[in-house]
């Protein structure tokens, strides 16, 4: 029997693990896929957002403004890339204007901090590539970007560093209400739980519904991005915003904490959960789009395209309640944006109302909040690389030549809590093919090393989820040589 | 701090050819780098045959091509690191390297030779829209997979661009018992040897659809299927022209970039044609005592073009440590005009020459019948006539320095014009 079960591994989940971890209970992570951060959280904007957005009131306005004042700190225990770039929003006419002066006024209600208004000067001396026509801009200092998988797995690891479980590739098929909790069937099991927090993402409607009537839909909506290579990371120097006007939001550009650059999203509703593959429409948008705040974006260096789902709530705010029908059970579903910025505040939020619903929280002595830093092995002075590769060799060989990633990193990330399992989940940790060549030359030496590590045969590593299989068995075994031979010369006498 | 004469950056058909002719030019101190567990290069996993007609007037499969160098390099004495990783070049020629047994180290060459030849192009490069899932491979990652790991990347393959590898990788598939289903290739023109269009494809009964591309890549885990369409002239889908294939496995086999991210941070000038550095006749790139030579200059279509320019490059730089290069005489920039794309090298300085100019280039269309003219500031030095160009195939013409020895400079172009005009 479990205190807590907290259903979803995505950054909502992980956050809430990483509170919880604080206190003396006894508490599960349940995740459908194979990897922590594999939904949503793995395919967003990145972006810490400043505040001004929500209407004020709403729990995104209140879960923004608190989450963006936790990010110095939880981002310094745990050894996450954030950065606070600040953020502009473009003017490009007098609507503009007046609209960007209501995010103003939104963002002082809200309680942003350190809100200006910028002139063309101003703003092109900041950001020279912008397009000349502008004519102002909202700046967010307090805005920033940050490594949202990152973010999720290390607030994770923190959690089973201080005795949260983790259960991965468990899917979650029925919860029944029991006398004293809830019982949870799994796809590998059943399991018992006092609490229940549902965390599920583009899934919570679904799970919400194994205990309550459906009170709200969660719409998946995805948006589309373009990454672009290091050479132009420096493209801009802030998360660059286009006003939101009658026709939609725009699309943003902005650095990541990786040194590359990021485009998008455009925003289109769709019926499938899974629908997150790219198109060309999409693409195409916010490559028209893009250029409103700049003509010079750099497309000859895009590296990489990928969709994301926001869980859009038919409510059109947060939904974080226990429900007056099934005490002990709380929603906390719809965190569409800005729920990466609102995600620790969120965590917070969560125990008051744990607290609320009558569970003890006892604080536990041994929580540690450090997170073991990550090696990244370039960073490093040269002196403290010759000795790191006089203790341990293996980082003295690099594996991905594109990010300059070294086979000590990778076999680090592999054997932590919440360790990678599969390709994708050591791109994400250690960043091995996320740059240029895209994996070309450092995956087949990834798949060995993840083999040995994990002590299986290379051709059951798998790319992220289960059935995304590499490779489909080894060379010159009963292929059938002999007919294919065959068939060739059958063919030509025909 | 390790010093060379020559330190050589890439152990693959490029820097072995540079290194052994260095040395066959007195040069003793030179050191090979290689990031790979073996030297050779991207040669290992050619396990086909086709190497060496004009090197070695004899079909050499990649690996046995790759070993004839390597045991000369041996036999020669010539150093070498293996699993060794050049970070960074200085303009100053000092090298930071590491591996796991020297850990980081720093050497220093008097000169230096890049050969890192180049990487493909990816699905990411040409933003391919679809799903991400497993099975999309470039072309050069399968091969290896299949030719040197042992293990195979699919069952049913469909694979985009008509390059050299994907074609050579379509009969090795097949050979291996996958099904390729097809070949789409966007331009009107296959970007490979003819050779291989017709050892490769047609041999298999393997269809190669000209003036196609991929629209769409289905499946949420694994490669389920792709669909492929007809392109206009300005290679636009075509709608209607849709084909689908299930398939499991999606090749990409879609260009080669040269690989000159340590070439940017010597501050070599780049020409943003070839991808490649802008080299001389000595095949020396706009940082005094920085060689380049193979693919990290420009793309070649055989093996042996690379040796032959690589001993350039390996000769030269000798030169350079005896202090036998000249800098001054008359010098020649080149250009490419109509119908070419680029011209390898740029610069030519005539005393440096031995018997004849060599330019190497590539066209930018299929052309039938056309003269190639040569023109030294617009006068028409030398034409030669040619039945059949193709993008795919690199040209080379020779020039005798008697056509440049009395000037003392000048600008010569080669363009394409119509036999009779």
């Amino acid at each position: 029997m479990y205190d807590v079960a907290i259903i979803g591994a995505g950054v909502i989940g992980c956050a809430v693990a990483r509170e919880l971890s604080r206190y003396d209970l006894k508490v599960v992570l349940i995740e459908k896929d194979t990897d922590i951060a594999n939904g949503t959280t793995k395919a967003n904007s990145a972006i810490v957002h400043g505040g001004y957005d929500a209407k004020p009131g709403s729990l995104k306005a209140r879960f923004n403004v608190e989450g963006n004042a936790m990010f110095d700190e939880i981002c310094k225990e745990l050894d996450v890339p954030f950065q606070r770039i600040g953020s502009l929003v473009l003017a490009f006419d007098h609507e503009d204007v007046q609209a960007i002066q209501e995010l103003y006024d939104r963002g002082v209600i809200n309680g942003v901090p350190n809100m200006e208004m910028l002139d063309r000067e101003q703003i092109l001396a900041l950001e020279p590539n912008l397009n000349k026509d502008i004519i102002a801009a909202l700046h967010a200092p307090t805005a920033g970007i940050v490594g949202p998988w990152e973010l999720a797995i290390a607030m994770a690891e923190n959690a089973i560093e201080n005795g949260v479980e983790l259960k991965l590739e468990h899917k979650v098929t029925q919860i029944e209400k029991l006398e004293n909790g809830y019982g949870i069937s799994t796809d590998k099991g059943k399991l018992k739980a006092a609490y229940v927090i549902n965390c599920a993402g583009l899934y919570a409607d679904e799970v919400h519904n194994m205990v309550a009537d459906p009170s709200f839909r969660i719409i998946p909506r995805r948006g589309q991005y373009n990454v672009f290579d290091r050479s132009v990371g420096d493209f801009v120097k802030k998360v660059i915003f286009q006003c939101p006007t009658k026709k939609g939001k725009g699309v943003l550009i902005a650095p990541t904490v990786h040194g590359n650059l990021i485009v998008g999203p455009d925003a289109e509703e769709l019926d499938c959960k899974e629908s997150i593959e790219t198109t060309m429409e999409g693409l195409g948008f916010i490559r028209e789009q893009g250029k409103k705040s700049t003509e010079k974006v750099p497309s000859h260096a895009i590296i990489t395209a990928f969709a994301g789902l926001r869980a859009t709530p038919s409510t059109g705010d947060f939904i974080i309640e226990e429900l007056t029908e099934a005490k002990g059970f709380i929603d906390v579903a719809g965190i569409e944006s800005p729920g990466l910025t609102a995600a620790p505040a969120i965590g917070i939020y969560v125990l008051e109302l744990l607290k609320n619903s009558g569970v003890i929280l006892k604080e536990k002595e041994s929580f540690n909040p450090i997170r073991r830093k990550a090696i990244r092995f370039m960073e490093l002075t040269d002196e403290e690389k010759t000795e790191l590769i006089k203790r341990d060799p293996r980082f003295g060989r690099i594996i991905c030549r594109c990010e300059s990633i070294t086979e000590g990193e990778i076999v680090d990330i592999i054997g932590r809590k919440a360790g990678a399992l599969t390709v994708d989940g050591v791109k994400r940790r250690a960043r091995p093919g996320t740059g240029r060549c895209q994996g070309g030359f450092c995956g087949p030496r990834v798949m060995e090393i993840l083999a040995r590590e994990l002590e299986m045969d290379i051709t059951e590593v798998l790319k992220d989820r289960r059935g995304s299989y590499l490779l489909t068995g080894p060379t010159k075994v009963d292929t059938g040589i002999e007919e294919s031979f065959d068939a060739v010369a059958a063919a030509k006498e025909l | 701090m390790l010093n060379y004469d020559i330190v050589v950056i890439g152990g693959g058909p490029a820097g072995l050819a540079a290194a052994i002719e260095a040395k066959k030019n007195g040069v003793d101190s030179i050191l090979v780098i290689e990031r790979d567990r073996e030297l050779g290069g991207i040669l290992q996993q050619c396990i086909h045959n086709g190497f060496g007609l004009h090197i070695f007037k004899e079909e050499l499969t990649g690996p046995e091509y790759a070993q004839r160098f390597i045991e000369q390099l041996e036999d020669m004495g010539i150093s070498y690191k293996l699993d060794t990783m050049v970070l960074d070049i200085s303009e100053d020629k000092s090298l930071m390297v590491m591996n796991r047994t020297d850990g980081l180290l720093k050497i220093r060459g008097k000169a230096i030779i890049l050969a890192m030849g180049c990487r493909e192009r990816t699905r990411g490069a040409i933003n391919i829209p679809g799903t991400r899932p497993a099975g999309v491979f470039t072309a050069g990652t399968a091969q290896r997979f299949v030719n040197m790991e042992g293990y195979m990347v699919g069952k049913k393959v469909v694979i985009l661009g008509s390059g050299d590898i994907g074609l050579i990788m379509a009969r090795r598939l097949t050979l291996e018992g996958a099904e390729v289903k097809a070949v789409a290739e966007l331009m009107p023109y296959s970007g490979g040897l003819t050779r291989n269009i017709v050892q490769c494809l047609d041999d298999f009964d393997i269809p190669l659809f000209l003036s196609h591309t991929l629209i769409d890549i289905k499946g949420r885990d694994r490669v389920e299927g792709i669909t492929i369409a007809k392109v206009d002239e300005n290679r636009k889908p075509i709608p209607g022209t849709e084909q689908h294939y299930e398939c499991d496995t999606l090749l990409l086999s879609v260009g080669l970039i040269p690989e000159n991210e340590l070439s940017k941070s010597a501050g070599i000038q780049l020409d943003s044609i070839t991808g490649g550095p802008v080299v001389n006749e000595a095949m020396e790139t706009s940082v005094k005592g920085i060689f380049a030579c193979g693919n990290v200059v420009h793309v070649h279509d055989l093996v042996d073009w690379v040796t032959e320019e690589s001993r350039r490059a390996g000769r030269n730089a000798a030169k350079f440590i005896k202090d036998e290069l000249w800098d001054g005489g008359p010098s020649f920039r080149t250009a490419a005009e109509k119908g070419i794309r680029y011209i390898v090298p740029h610069m030519v300085r005539v005393e440096n020459v031995e018997q004849t100019v060599d330019l190497f280039m590539r066209v930018d269309d299929v052309y039938t019948n056309v003269n190639m003219v040569v023109k030294l500031d617009g006068v028409r030095i030398r034409t030669i006539t040619k039945k059949h160009l193709a993008p795919g195939e690199m040209e080379s013409i020779k020039i005798p320095t008697k056509f440049l020895k009395e000037k003392s400079g000048g600008l010569l172009t080669v363009c394409l014009e119509k036999e009779g005009a």
